[in-house]
């Protein structure tokens, strides 16, 4: 297990520069569309360096973009319910360290994803936005898993940990509802190959289904303890 | 020696385009003669084995053209939905690399007076090709214009002299598990099958397409023949076609047995219809990106050729029949 300060120093920043990467190309598409609004000659400069990223090789580039971040999303936000068991499975303990960044990160994702669908997607044309928020279960469970996690991330902070001490761990667990959202958010969207979002399903299944069973190992555990109390 | 031999079920007996009569080998060259002379150059890519498309000789309609500026080769024939060969956009231009569209023959059957199996040559025989650029409008609320060589639908139907019991025209696509990756998983039920109202199929905006921007097809855009109706959702215009029959009863078509609730028979491109998890009121147009508030256009009714179409269903619940 490395040093408080190994992490700090090291492991941490490492960790924030790699969650960093699969954000590169939808900042810059987004500012290049952004300048691409207001100024032309700007504009040109930052679009034409879009193929930078290969998105050229999609000739639906902001489709591509959209489930691309989207997918991330869900990766850091599968990746950030994994850190638990995991921890448990390999007895290192030091992970936990980790979970924060990782959980802050699937909340930026998706608020990316949700940011590129109003703005390269739908053109902030609100009419429709608000049509297919109220209309399409896909995208309202979307939305939904949006809202929901913008109370875990309000309260991430030490100061808000210790401030809401065991209802903090309660509120928390609003995870275990948010990630199979995403989940089945990316299964109604598919319009038939459904492998990929059953894959997520899946590994979902498997990390809500291993704290399922611990909780209830431990509940039997500490039914019997008393007798076995000394 | 090795032939690439179709599937058994599809095919029991060797077609008659697999075979080279003495005479017919002999004659190649006066076939070809004629064949130029009828204005048409039989390309080499249906002769032979290779792959690559070839320039094709046609007119320009620009009375059935849109004046949109249409997309580029690279975008159409990079962009495809072709579940035969994956189903990812970039699938069928990476996977259809092996897929011989040569030789190629199509079954026509049922309702009509002439029926068998013809090579794609006699197929294609008696027609003039000519370019029409259409709006392609998917049912995934994205957009292209695309140039398309081919001939009129009707004129290939007549010959094969439909009777009155010819009510719809039912259209198979190719199975060839060797060569289409996607046919080797049930994504879908293979064959992909169509079909058309006949009077949908008689309408002069039906097209038999072999070709785009004035070469052959790609394998990805769905070499070496198949139909394009562009007042309809893309996946109505059925690819790789290898059998064509006249019926007297609505025929099945593949997305409605997938998921009747989301796809009809009809599939008429239509705004005010929504697909039940996406908007159908808007579209992306393909390539036409840039600036944050033109994102998406308006889709128009019947992909903008209400004028011509409309008649088509009159009377009918747009809403009922989508």
């Amino acid at each position: 297990m490395p040093s408080q300060k190994a992490i700090r120093r090291f492991y941490k920043p490492a960790l924030f520069l790699l969650c960093v990467i699969p954000a590169l190309p939808a900042i810059h598409s987004l500012a290049a569309l952004v300048a691409n609004s207001f100024n032309s000659s700007v504009s040109e400069l930052i679009v034409s360096s879009i193929s930078f990223w290969k998105f050229s090789r999609s000739a639906d580039p902001i489709a591509r973009l959209l489930h691309e971040q989207g997918e991330w999303a869900l990766r850091f936000l599968v990746i950030t319910l994994a850190v638990t068991p995991v921890r448990f499975i390999t007895g290192q303990a030091w992970l936990l360290n980790f979970r924060r960044m990782l959980g802050l990160f699937g909340f930026t994702y998706v608020l990316l994803h949700f940011l590129i669908w109003l703005s390269l997607d739908q053109g902030f044309y609100w009419a429709g936005i608000g049509a297919d928020i109220a209309k399409r279960p896909f995208i309202t469970i979307g939305v939904a898993a949006l809202l929901l996690l913008i109370p875990l991330a309000v309260t991430s902070t030490n100061k808000m940990m210790r401030r809401l001490g065991t209802r903090w761990h309660k509120l928390h667990r609003l995870i275990y509802l948010i990630v199979p959202l995403g989940v089945w958010h990316f299964y109604w969207l598919v319009k038939k190959d459904v492998t990929e979002p059953l894959i997520y399903a899946a590994i979902t299944a498997f990390l809500l289904g291993y704290r399922y069973w611990r909780a209830s190992k431990r509940k039997q555990a500490a039914a019997i303890q008393p007798t076995s109390l000394h | 020696m090795l032939i690439n031999r179709h599937k058994p079920e599809d095919c029991a007996c060797i077609l008659p385009s697999e075979i080279t009569p003495e005479s017919a080998y002999l004659n190649r060259r006066d076939l070809l003669k004629a064949a130029v002379a009828a204005g048409l150059v039989i390309p080499a890519s249906w002769q032979a084995e290779a792959a690559e498309t070839q320039k094709l000789n046609y007119t320009k309609n620009p009375g059935f053209s849109v004046t949109d500026k249409p997309n580029t080769y690279e975008e159409i024939t990079s962009y495809n939905n072709f579940y035969e060969f994956g189903t990812n956009k970039e699938d069928p231009a990476r996977n259809s690399g092996s897929f011989k569209p040569t030789p190629w023959s199509v079954k026509i059957g049922g309702e009509c007076d002439v029926k068998g199996t013809f090579t794609l040559e006699d197929i294609l025989k008696p027609h003039a090709l000519e370019e029409r650029i259409y709006r392609f409008r998917c049912v995934e609320a994205w957009s292209m214009v695309i140039p398309w060589v081919g001939f009129p639908l009707k004129d290939l139907l007549a010959r094969f002299k439909p009777n009155s019991k010819a009510k719809y025209v039912a259209f198979k696509t190719i199975v060839r598990p060797s060569e289409m990756i996607g046919q080797r998983s049930g994504t879908l039920d293979w064959p992909y099958v169509e079909g058309l109202r006949i009077d949908e199929a008689m309408h002069p905006l039906s097209l038999m397409i072999v070709g785009l921007y004035g070469k052959t097809l790609p394998n990805q855009n769905g070499a070496p023949l198949r139909l394009m109706t562009p007042w309809k959702y893309g996946f109505k215009n059925i690819k790789s076609i290898v059998e064509i029959s006249f019926v007297e009863k609505q025929p099945p078509s593949t997305w409605n047995i997938t998921a009747p609730s989301e796809y009809g028979f009809y599939s008429n491109v239509n705004p005010s219809v929504d697909h039940p998890r996406w908007s159908q009121a808007r579209e992306r147009r393909i390539g036409a990106g840039g600036g944050l508030f033109n994102a998406r256009q308006e889709t128009l009714m019947f992909n903008g050729y209400e004028t011509q179409v409309a008649s088509l269903y009159k009377g009918m619940d747009l809403k009922k029949y989508f």
